[in-house]
């Protein structure tokens, strides 16, 4: 749909349109236009959603078709859009970065004192997918390494804090570190079996890792606890002071911002060192950056070892926002949500995937007022997304070093 | 005769039943050009994926001799610790970054010769920013010598053929080797530029003493440009010498168009 859309007239976008139209009719009928209703054993045929089906989804189409045709049409970048426009401003003019951060600081800040502890709540965990993303970001966006079991080492930190604290007492901030840091051994020890293995059957490899460290806790009931889980596990501490409710999920709320700025920060100067760039070369070509130097069993296992300790760290906090844990928390879907929000934020782009955490989680919540749809306007959006925007929101940025003086005019666009 | 840099004797690399190597021996001096040279198939790359580490050879012994570390055997190491040991290369089809801009090409090439770790990205304290900066400067010093410091800020991916080629030598030079293999460098290269890559093999030579060895197929390179030839055919060497006795030996002519007599 994406590419067909340019050339066409537009009795062809509408015979397209059409067909669109009789497809998700056709998709949507046993759900949406056949009821059954067992008390009166009679069928309710609902048309009235048939036609809306057909409607929404022609009009739909039409227009993407139209949009398509008019951006193939318009010679690109001769008349930059009012948004790129803003943006180029926004790059270009240091003097405005300080006033939109600033506001951006004091709507966080103020957050959950104008909204409802259930926003904050929400807002959190949305805080603790962005923190998830970046983290995952390095494994698949910066090393190409494409990873279908990251939610393992979520689990392995939520579990170290769990059990820590039911056995040892731990509290929060001591195991945080600790859980971060046994993550990071678990990002290790999957590793090493699959230096070899890239494209699909890493991406199956890390798959059954996940599922195996979900089935384990699952299973192991004298370890884990089985699937009824771990219950009254303590929210984090300050000092000893008491909290309500309240005031302990906005203390969550805070913590998390201050891990996903130490992220942020964190994951940003990685990226732009030398074992960021050897990550970056590593995804574009293995053979050719082992011919230049770079030790690959390293690098690799350097991805994975810092993906994944960022997981551990959020898991440990998860486990603390939850106060319960159980295997059911980590399936594969987790997983999968995760690697959508590196691939819809763009893949190694920061910003990006800050944004695509907030849009994939918040979304959900905030779709519930369609109830049963919600999952199907989630996937539209995530289609749409893909069709109008492939390389993700953000396209990661291309570097520019500070070069010797006396060639500074030298670089050409 | 200088002393010789690279040594190799009876490299054997079997794939299977078939043999793609047969007990190959020779050499390679200090500051030399020697060109490697045999129709498709003879096993010039998979000489090169051998005694780069991309393989590891069936049988023999490849010796490196290097200025600083003197005689190490190579054999059945990774290619990072061979490009480490001062050995670098390029490749027949270009295996540039292409996402990543020119200058960080060549800056990955710096990547053996720099220290930096995580604890150091993270903090990013003066000794990381020194050796960050050295690194770029010394890369764009090599991109000034290849001519492409005006492509420093490009996507690899956008340059032209011709200053893509450039650039993996480029990149191979980064890692100060003192012996540079590079595999076709003329492929696809139109006269003009062929011409300049001449002058600029030679003039890396002069400049960073490197010994270079080069595949080329373009015959009329590789007589003004190497002062050696090796004739490899059907995974054995054919024959060794300066060019004038190569373009008169009655087997290597055989070699290329076919026995007269059959």
């Amino acid at each position: 749909m994406a590419g067909s859309g340019s050339g066409k007239s537009h009795g062809e976008i509408l015979r397209h349109s059409l067909s669109i139209a009789l497809w998700f009719v056709f998709l949507t009928f046993p759900i949406l236009v056949i009821r059954i209703n067992p008390v009166e054993q009679i069928i309710v045929w609902r048309w009235h959603n048939m036609a809306m089906v057909g409607l929404g989804s022609f009009f739909l189409a039409l227009a993407g078709g139209i949009y398509l045709k008019k951006r193939g049409a318009a010679p690109p970048s001769l008349v930059p859009g009012r948004f790129a426009v803003f943006r180029k401003r926004f790059y270009e003019e240091p003097l405005l970065h300080g006033p939109v951060l600033a506001l951006c600081a004091l709507f966080v800040f103020v957050f959950p004192h104008i909204f409802s502890s259930y926003q904050t709540n929400i807002m959190t965990t949305a805080l603790i997918y962005v923190v998830l993303g970046l983290g995952l970001n390095i494994v698949v966006g910066l090393a190409g390494l494409l990873d279908l079991g990251y939610v393992a080492f979520y689990a392995v930190g939520a579990y170290s804090y769990a059990l820590l604290n039911h056995h040892f007492g731990l509290g929060f901030w001591t195991v945080l570190p600790v859980g971060a840091g046994l993550a990071a051994v678990f990002g290790i020890l999957l590793g090493f079996p699959v230096l070899r293995l890239r494209g699909d059957y890493l991406a199956i490899v890390t798959l059954g890792f996940g599922e195996i460290i979900r089935l384990i806790l699952e299973n192991w009931n004298d370890f884990s606890f089985g699937p009824s889980g771990i219950a009254n596990i303590p929210r984090p501490g300050l000092f000893g002071v008491e909290m309500s409710l309240e005031a302990s999920t906005n203390y969550l709320y805070y913590l998390m911002i201050g891990l996903v700025l130490g992220t942020i920060f964190v994951v940003n100067r990685l990226q732009n060192s030398r074992i960021g760039r050897a990550w970056i070369a590593l995804r574009e070509d293995e053979i050719a950056c082992q011919a230049m130097g770079i030790d690959k069993t390293a690098t690799k296992l350097a991805a994975f070892a810092l993906g994944a300790f960022w997981a551990g760290m959020v898991g440990v906090i998860f486990a603390a926002k939850t106060t319960f844990i159980n295997p059911a928390s980590f399936t594969f879907l987790e997983s999968a949500i995760i690697l959508s929000i590196v691939v819809l934020g763009g893949m190694g782009s920061i910003v990006g995937v800050v944004i695509a955490a907030m849009v994939l989680i918040l979304l959900p919540e905030y779709l519930r007022a369609f109830a049963e749809f919600r999952m199907l306007l989630f996937g539209a959006v995530l289609v749409v997304m893909m069709v109008f925007r492939p390389q993700g929101l953000i396209r990661s940025t291309k570097r520019r070093y500070r070069l010797p003086v006396k060639t500074a005019h030298g670089h050409r666009g | 005769m200088m002393a010789a840099v690279l040594e190799i004797s009876g490299l054997t690399m079997d794939f299977g039943g078939l043999r793609a190597l047969e007990s190959l021996d020779f050499t390679v001096h200090s500051r030399e050009i020697v060109a490697l040279i045999g129709p498709n198939g003879a096993g010039k790359t998979t000489f090169f994926n051998c005694i780069t580490g991309i393989y590891a050879p069936t049988g023999g012994d490849i010796h490196l001799v290097s200025p600083q570390r003197g005689r190490e055997r190579i054999n059945g190491l990774k290619p990072n610790r061979i490009t480490e040991k001062g050995m670098a290369r390029t490749f027949q089809n270009i295996r540039l970054f292409s996402n990543m801009t020119v200058l960080e090409n060549v800056m990955i090439g710096r990547h053996c010769r720099s220290r930096v770790g995580i604890l150091g990205a993270v903090f990013r304290n003066s000794a990381t920013r020194a050796e960050e900066q050295e690194v770029v400067d010394s890369s764009f010093a090599i991109l000034e010598k290849m001519g492409l410091a005006h492509f420093a800020n490009d996507y690899a991916r956008n340059l032209p053929y011709g200053a893509q080629r450039l650039l993996e030598i480029g990149r191979a030079l980064a890692t100060d080797p003192f012996l540079l293999l590079l595999d076709e460098p003329a492929a696809g290269m139109n006269p003009q530029e062929t011409r300049e890559l001449d002058e600029r093999i030679v003039r890396i030579r002069d400049e960073e003493g490197v010994a270079i060895l080069l595949i080329e197929h373009d015959m009329r390179l590789v007589m003004s440009l190497a002062e050696r030839i090796v004739v490899m055919d059907s995974g054995r060497k054919l024959a060794d010498g300066v060019p004038v006795e190569i373009r008169n030996n009655p087997e290597v002519i055989r070699a290329y168009l076919g026995d007269m007599d059959a």
